[in-house]
Order: C-alpha cells, then structure tokens, then sequence
C-alpha cells in the first residue's frame, strides 16, 4: 500500500509538475502568476495540512473520493510543485547559447525543448527528483491519520493487538528506511549512468 | 453542491489558531535551536579522522534523514515509554523534531565545513588558538554564516513539521483546524484558514531571515 | 655568541611514501633574516610549515630558545603533543601564508586583536591599542573596520603581517607572501617586510624575489631535494654558487 501510494502520487505528480515548470517559466504572464500563486501556496502549507483539507474538503463539496483517493491527491499536489520549481530551476539553468544555437540550426521550439533543454535538465534534476521521491515514501506515512492502511497504519493495529510497540515501530522504521535507502542508491546509479563522461 | 461560506466559526476561535501558531513556532525554535548543537557536533564527527566517530555520525544521518518523521515521533511517544522513557506529549515531540533537525543540518554544516578553504583553519592555528579554539573563533562563524540560507529553508519546513505533532495531539494550528472542522462543519473555512496561516508564516520568516542573512552577509 | 634563537636538527618529512624533507640542519641567531631559495619541489615550504607545526614530521628536532618544540619524548618513542601545548608552541612562531588566510568575518583590527584576546588573553583596550599600533606600522589603520572582502590582496596581506607580528612571536615566517599577489601590490608588502627586519626582528621567509632576497638577507639557503644545498651571504651565494644546480637556479629565475 505505501509503496502504491507512493508511486502513484509520484508518477502523477511528475507529470503534473513539468507542466507546472514549464508554465512558471514559458506560460502568459496571468496563467504564470496563477502556477507561482499555486506553487508557493501549496509549498507554504505543511503536507499533513493538505491531506487533512482534501481529505475533509473534498467530500463536502461533492467530490466523492475515499481516504486513500484524497490521500494521493495530496501528495501528488505536493510533489507536483516540487518538481516544478525543479523543473524551472533547471531550465532556467541551462545556457542561453544553447537555445540560440539549436535556434540557428532552423528547429522549432518543440524540438529544441525536446532535444536540446530536457536532456541537459533531466541530468540535472535527477538527483534531487530522487530526493523528492524519497520525501514523498515518507509523506505517504501521513495518510495513516486519515485512515489509509498503509504501512504505519498497519503497524499501529498490529501493536494494538499485541502491545509490541517497541518492536513494531522499529520493524516499520526499518521497512521505510530500506525503501528510501534503495531508491537513493538506485538514483545515484542512474544518475552515474547518465552523467556526461 | 450547496455549501456557504461562512467564517464566523472560524474567527470565533481565531486566537486557538493563533495560539497554535505559537505553540508550532516555539516547537521549531525551541528544536532547531538544540538540533544545531548536535548537528555541529556531529558534523565535526563527520569529517574527523576518528573512524568510530565518523561511524556513529554517519549511521545516526542516514538512520534518521530515511525514516519518516511520523514515525519516529508515534516512535519517542508510544514506544519509547517501554523502555522507561516516560515524556510528556510537547516533551516528546521537541525531542524527536530536534533528533530529527539534528540530522538534517548534520549535512548543511557538513557541506559549509567541507567547503570552507584550507587556510583558515591553519590561520587560527598559527596565531596560537588550540583546535578547539579555532573552532569556536574562526571555523563555525565563518560557516554559519556561508550556511544561513539552508539554515532559513530547514527552519522553515522544521516549521511545517510541527503540523505533525497534531497526531499525538499536542494542541499547535493543525490541531484546532481539525478541532473547529470537526465541531463546526465548517471545514472549508478551517482549512483555508489555517493553510494561509502556515503560508503567511512562512513568507514572514522567510523574509525575516533573508534579512538576517544580509545583515551578517560578509562584506 | 649568543645561543642561538631557532635549531633545526636533522629534519625528516615524509607525504605518504615520498620524502619531501631529507634531514635539514638550520640554525637562526636573533636578528638573522634567512632567505630560503629553490625550485618548487624542493620543500621549502614544507620546512616553513614544519617549524610552525603545521605539518608533522618524522624524525629530527626543532628548537627554540633551547627548548624542543612539538614533540616530546617517552619511554624512547616520540609523542606529538597535545593541542594545547602545540598552540603555545605555534605562538612561539609568526607564520604569514601565501594566501593570506584572513578570517573573511572578522574587520582588520578584529583579524589583529582575536588572538591577543583569545591567546594572549589580553584586556580588550590593551588588545585594541596593540592592534592599532601595528596596523599603523603596516599603513593600514585608516582601514581598520574593513572586512578583508574590502581590502586588495596587498592590504590584506599587510594586515596578515600585523596579524602575526602582534602575537609578539620570537621568529617571523613568511611563505612565499607575494606569490598571490599582482606584480603592482608586491612592493607595498616587500617594504612592510624589509621595514620588520631593519628593526631586528628575526625572519625565516621562503621566496621567488631573487632581488628582495639579495637586499634584505643576512642568509641565503638555496634548498634543493630536500635538503639545503648551499648556504651563505648573499653575495657569496648570488655571485659565486658553488654547485651546478644553484648557478642554473639564477639564472633561470628574473631578477
């Protein structure tokens, strides 16, 4: 369940933060100022906040959505302005000359962003997406408050059985800290693999 | 969908949300403050050549910066006691948030040392200051100030983090949020209110420490 | 004569495998100005680096004033000494880098009075009125609440002169202080240095100023692979080198 959670909301919250990245650099000057407002509101709020409000929010408006529904809109909310702010940093990043040349040798903007800018800020936001993505395993924990069986959930109703909580709260520790662990390794390897040799 | 707004609810119970918010600042204060301590402590560890030291450092980092923070607060609250612990629950939380910012700023000053310039060490030395001394007088106010910007963005989510100590009902603004949605019905004003007490918040300490920055800037 | 103000015996140091200094013997009477020369390589910095105990070493002594620095001896094996006694040691001993090594947080007078405070544990106006003098001598006190950050490299270094000078240290020692420099601002530091040694304080400087060397020293040590080739006046050394190595040192270097 965490690990669904988690992916979930980083998948969707990836997708969802390019476009926001794009917008805060390329978008009409109003839709730019929206995304900012957007972005540097849902970043101010704690995500415990966020999972609370759509949870609560969310159902009385009339959107029907279960715990676990409102809980990965929460986080995919979360990370999407993460990656966008990754995103525009990146972008922002990469040398003016090179859109100039790719410009000189008669591409579109299409293609330049596609074949020239995203693969030089992919490498660079790599990394800290890896570390976005570890954040977001560990925001996972917070929908447990909202009643998502996820693994911390789960761990508090098995010490209620048993009163191990010692043991348990370890056991659960440890399985988070093996996840985040192994997503880093496995982006440090990526990254490696990508990096310019 | 039939919903008003109404806010009355909410401005009823405006000073809980402020108390709240005091509580959730103090909480951050109060951690990062200690937390700074273990953190240069174990920043020095870090980088020392004493491998057992190096060990601990590195274990305590990883161990930590890994595991969730929700974790390891329900960890200090309800586990801990097992073993003769016994904390209250704002005691319990300050403990956990200044364990868990410990780790964090372990790394900013870990990088701040790592990339401060060979010879200021050997300066302080060479005047007649013993290791420590140089420590004191020269290393960690040259790094501080090179590290306040990553400072400012820990305070700040440290800050956020206090939300969590809601969930073992330690009374800060998430946890009246809740309380007055709960009460009231009047969920969307809560919640409203109280994200744009936490944004709000953070924009003004954002701004207050971007200009305690400047003010210690070396020339 | 007088005992001697600085020996070095048999001086030994070793980076990993490779041994950087091959047994140097040096003695430094008071008021003496000794100039180190030699390709780089050689080791003089490593020397300068050894006296003020920034760089361990393997084996020899130094001494100063008749009394051992940096080690010490027990039971036959030779201990480092703790960090406390290394830093009275160091005070001992003036040492101005290269690189100038200024506290980038501290104003010049600061820079001056933190280790009369710190070290000296000197009452603040003592320290003030000390660090004033010498910035004076170094014609900076007009510059005193600047940061290092305000100050040209030449300033900067001349504030790292008093820095040192302050300390009140027994010997002087400056490593290469002009190599950092813009060929502009190397005067205004070589004057403060030849002012300091007119006065009789007793100096040990690794440099490239063939010409400062040739005016301001009353030894030249030419050092080559770790150990002192020659060593003499500078007129003897300059205008009559004795071995093949040294004669083509100066002519390649500019004076």
């Amino acid at each position: 369940m965490t690990v669904a959670i988690s992916a979930l909301a980083i998948a969707l919250g990836t997708i969802l933060g390019v476009f926001v990245g794009l917008a805060l650099l390329y978008a009409w000057l109003p839709v730019r100022i929206i995304v900012r407002i957007y972005v540097d509101f849902i970043r101010g709020t704690p995500v415990f906040v966020l999972v609370l409000a759509s949870f609560y929010i969310l159902s009385i408006i009339g959107i029907q959505l279960n715990a676990f529904q409102a809980g990965v809109l929460a986080i995919t909310l979360f990370c999407s302005t993460h990656v966008g702010e990754m995103v525009r940093g990146a972008l922002a990043a990469i040398h003016r000359g090179q859109t100039e040349a790719a410009m000189a040798i008669g591409l579109t903007f299409r293609q330049i962003f596609l074949y020239v800018l995203m693969p030089q800020a992919l490498r660079q936001i790599l990394p800290t997406w890896v570390n976005a993505a570890t954040e977001m395993v560990k925001a996972s924990t917070l929908l447990s408050i909202i009643g998502v069986t996820e693994l911390l959930l789960a761990t508090q109703q098995i010490i209620s059985r048993n009163f191990l909580s010692l043991e348990f709260y370890f056991l659960a520790g440890f399985i988070y800290f093996a996840i985040d662990f192994s997503i880093e390794r496995l982006g440090r390897y990526v990254e490696r693999k990508v990096a310019y040799s | 969908m039939d919903y008003r707004l109404n806010f009355d609810a909410v401005w009823r119970d405006f000073d809980l949300l402020l108390s709240g918010l005091g509580l959730g600042l103090s909480l951050a204060v109060v951690s990062i403050f200690i937390g700074s301590f273990i953190g240069l402590l174990a920043a020095f560890a870090m980088i020392s050549k004493n491998n057992l030291w190096r060990r601990i450092a590195v274990f305590y980092v990883t161990a930590i910066r890994n595991t969730p923070i929700l974790v390891l607060i329900f960890f200090t609250f309800f586990a801990l006691p097992q073993l003769g612990l016994r904390l209250g629950k704002i005691e319990s939380f300050v403990f956990t948030l200044t364990i868990y910012s410990g780790a964090y700023l372990t790394e900013v000053f870990r990088g701040g040392l790592v990339a401060l310039p060979v010879g200021l060490r050997e300066a302080g030395l060479a005047i007649g200051l013993t290791e420590w001394g140089t420590k004191i007088w020269v290393i960690i106010p040259v790094m501080i100030r090179s590290v306040l910007p990553a400072l400012s963005n820990n305070f700040i989510s440290l800050f956020k983090d206090t939300s969590l100590a809601a969930a073992i009902a330690v009374p800060e603004l998430t946890f009246y949020a809740r309380q007055i949605n709960v009460n009231t019905f009047r969920v969307i004003e809560s919640w409203a209110v109280a994200s744009l007490m936490y944004v709000s918040a953070c924009y003004l300490i954002a701004a207050g420490l971007r200009l305690l920055e400047r003010k210690l800037a070396i020339p | 004569m007088a005992n001697p103000l600085m020996v070095i015996e048999n001086l030994h140091k070793k980076f990993d495998k490779m041994e950087v200094l091959k047994g140097v013997d040096l003695t430094i009477n008071t008021s003496d100005v000794v100039s180190i020369i030699g390709s780089s390589g050689s080791g003089k910095t490593t020397l300068l680096r050894c006296v003020n105990l920034l760089e361990e070493f393997h084996e020899g002594r130094i001494l100063i004033d008749g009394e051992e620095i940096g080690y010490t001896k027990k039971n036959d094996k030779r201990h480092r000494l703790s960090s406390s006694i290394l830093a009275q040691h160091r005070a001992l001993t003036g040492m101005v880098f290269q690189t100038f090594n200024l506290f980038p947080h501290l104003t010049a007078l600061k820079n001056v009075t933190l280790g009369l405070r710190k070290v000296k544990r000197m009452k603040k106006e003592e320290a003030i009125e000390t660090a004033r003098h010498w910035l004076n001598r170094v014609g900076l006190l007009n510059w005193q609440d600047h940061h290092p950050g305000q100050l040209s490299g030449g300033q900067q270094q001349r504030v790292a002169i008093a820095r040192a000078i302050a300390m009140n240290p027994k010997l002087m020692l400056f490593d290469e202080v002009t190599s950092a420099l813009d060929p502009e601002l190397v005067n205004e530091v070589l004057s403060v240095i030849k002012d300091l040694a007119d006065d009789g304080m007793t100096m040990l400087l690794v440099t490239h100023e063939m010409h400062f060397a040739y005016d301001v020293s009353t030894t030249v040590i030419f050092m080559n692979e770790g150990k002192i080739g020659e060593q003499g006046p500078p007129s003897e050394l300059f205008q009559n080198p004795k071995s093949q190595r040294l004669a083509e040192f100066i002519k390649n270097s500019t004076f």
